[in-house]
């Protein structure tokens, strides 16, 4: 028995009325990629481009107005949903852009310092000086390694990770090693893309209290997914994209605490970002407004607040539990097949929706190809977390994801089609 | 099922018992080409032919999907112990029947004709490509785009690489 009605909410997404490769039913399992959207969310954002449309934050007309109102609003509700205040969400492009946006507050906190410039009240908790480390995972999306690696690189930071244990979770010994007194930042994911672990985030700040580190948690696996709540979970940013919860693609949300924040000199700068502008200088604006420069994508905010309230009347408890049902079975019957091995935890205990999976003597691309030709349609490759297939010594995996639009005849399609590759391929 | 036009049979039979793969332990120039999407990986060396410094000799050692694999294998067939000029005719064969802006043409890629139905799955042309840009991006470096500079050729025939 499912904690949603898929069926209703299945009507709910156009895309999934189409058919796909000789008009076979699609089946959808690569949300953790991207998730489809509802009427609700596309209707959202043509309202505002048929109502209102216009550039928020400019302009002395009606439509400036109430386009600044929808968009102000959409943060509003937004913060909300993983219990913020909207003063402290900051939207950005995508995950990435937010990730990067706290790694650059750092860089410009520390040439900014270097050259003896004037920087926001409380910024030495961005100086990088020699000797310093920044910790991340071993299980990282490339989004949250690779600025960290850039900014160490520029810096002369030092990066060390957490290592996995064999079962696909963070080694608690390594968390209180890797993690010392010369560590800035501890960044890593609230749950795995690739793996589906869910990492146990108060262990992670404990040891990062201790030491007096920042915590950046990447949320892009864990908002579209459960219940979160900056307040109970302790970090210092958290940071998420729109389009994985229903969303549009091309917004993304970071949300930090405002002495962070408030402290933080920009990123990406131009109009909209300053409180005084010279030809020899300009002042900021106080955040989020210091870290959105040019015109927002009012639209798209309206967008992923129309997602949220749809999540929200769902509830994010029901799409949990609906989710860990599908995670079960599935990863029940794709261990029952021989010759297929789940790379992740096979406990379904701190476990979210993502399965990847390898089909001994086929390549996942292979795999994926025969998935394709049956209609369903999953992520193939090292996922962006090419350090994860290192560490557990395959090339690459497959990887399906569920959400709530999937329901078990989702689950027995993989499950036949992953049956028929292994025929075609006579492995 | 479109499936059989992507993964005919000589495919997988290239696939399945790989033609050539191993590295040699001399050569004049070594490559190292990945592709990023999926992680499928080669290693291809090239070295001259000492009886005939017109001809390169190719090895290699890759993982990768079925469809990497497979070229790879045929890649082997077709250019190990060829000219430059003819490997180079045969890249661009590929890559054109990868376009599809060209029909395939048994005489210049052997078995690689059968990889005509990866161009329907522009996902799949990467994997198919990967060790034919190999081959060139390690001819190239070998010296043989002058292959009448026997210099070149002469001073890296024996070199045990970089």
């Amino acid at each position: 028995m499912s904690a949603l009605n898929v069926a209703a909410i299945r009507a709910d997404f156009p895309i999934l009325r189409r058919t796909v490769r000789d008009e076979r039913r699609l089946v959808y399992l690569d949300s953790g990629a991207t998730s489809q959207k509802p009427f609700q969310v596309l209707d959202a954002e043509r309202n505002f481009y048929e109502t209102c449309n216009s550039a928020v934050h400019r302009g002395a007309h009606q439509l400036a107005e109430e386009a600044t109102d929808a968009y102000e609003a959409a943060r509003a509700n937004i913060a909300a949903f993983i219990g913020g205040r909207p003063a402290d969400l900051v939207f950005t492009k995508n995950a990435t852009e937010a990730i990067n946006l706290v790694s650059y507050a750092f860089l410009n906190a520390t040439l900014k310092s270097q050259q003896g410039k004037d920087l926001p009240p409380g910024s030495e908790k961005f100086i990088l000086n020699a000797g310093d480390e920044i910790v991340v995972t071993e299980m990282e999306h490339h989004a949250n390694l690779i600025p960290w690696q850039e900014l160490c690189d520029k810096t002369g930071a030092t990066l060390k990770w957490i290592a996995l244990t064999d079962d696909g979770r963070l080694d608690p010994k390594s968390i209180q090693e890797v993690i010392g007194s010369r560590t800035r930042i501890v960044a890593f994911t609230h749950q795995s893309n690739l793996l589906g672990t869910i990492n146990d985030v108060a262990t992670v700040v404990t040891r990062a209290r201790e030491v007096d580190a920042l915590v950046l948690l990447d949320a892009c696996q864990s908002v579209p997914h459960m219940p979160v709540d900056v307040a109970q979970l302790g970090v210092d940013f958290l940071m998420w994209s729109g389009h994985k919860m229903l969303g549009p693609l091309g917004i993304g949300c970071l949300w930090g605490r405002e002495e962070l924040l408030s402290a933080m000199p920009p990123f990406i700068s131009g109009g909209s970002m300053i409180e005084t502008v010279t030809m020899q200088g300009s002042t900021f604006a106080p955040p989020p407004a210091r870290f959105e420069a040019g015109v927002p994508m009012a639209a798209q905010a309206v967008g992923l607040s129309a997602a949220v309230d749809y999540l929200r009347a769902l509830g994010m408890d029901n799409v949990q539990e609906h989710e860990h049902m599908l995670t079960q079975a599935a990863l029940t019957a794709l261990s029952a097949i021989p010759g297929v091995r789940i790379i992740g935890p096979t406990d379904i205990k701190d476990r979210g929706s993502a399965v990847s999976f390898v089909v001994d003597g086929i390549h996942p691309h292979d795999v994926g190809q025969v998935l394709d030709d049956l209609g369903v349609a999953v992520r193939v490759g090292h996922h962006c977390a090419w350090p994860v297939c290192r560490r557990y010594d395959v090339p690459a995996t497959t990887r399906a994801t569920f959400y709530i639009y999937n329901d078990l005849d989702d689950v027995d399609a993989l499950v036949q089609a992953v049956v028929a590759a292994k025929e075609f391929f006579g492995a | 099922m479109k499936l059989e036009s992507l993964y005919q049979e000589i495919i997988l039979d290239h696939y399945k018992h790989p033609h050539g793969k191993g590295l040699a332990p001399n050569f004049a120039s070594e490559v190292h080409h990945v592709n990023p999407t999926c992680g499928d990986e080669i290693t291809l060396r090239v070295s001259i032919n000492p009886a005939n410094p017109d001809l390169l000799l190719v090895s290699y050692d890759s993982q990768g999907c079925s469809i990497s694999q497979a070229s790879a294998s045929i890649l082997f067939d077709q250019l190990n112990d060829q000219s430059f000029e003819t490997g180079e005719k045969a890249v661009e064969h590929m890559v054109a029947m990868m376009q599809r802006t060209q029909e395939p043409d048994e005489d210049i890629l052997g078995d690689g004709i059968a990889l005509v139905g990866v161009a329907q799955y522009p996902a799949r042309v990467k994997c198919a490509l990967l060790s034919w840009m190999a081959w060139k991006d390690a001819a190239i470096q070998a010296g043989a785009e002058v292959p009448n500079n026997t210099e070149i050729a002469n001073s890296t025939e024996l070199g045990e690489g970089k």
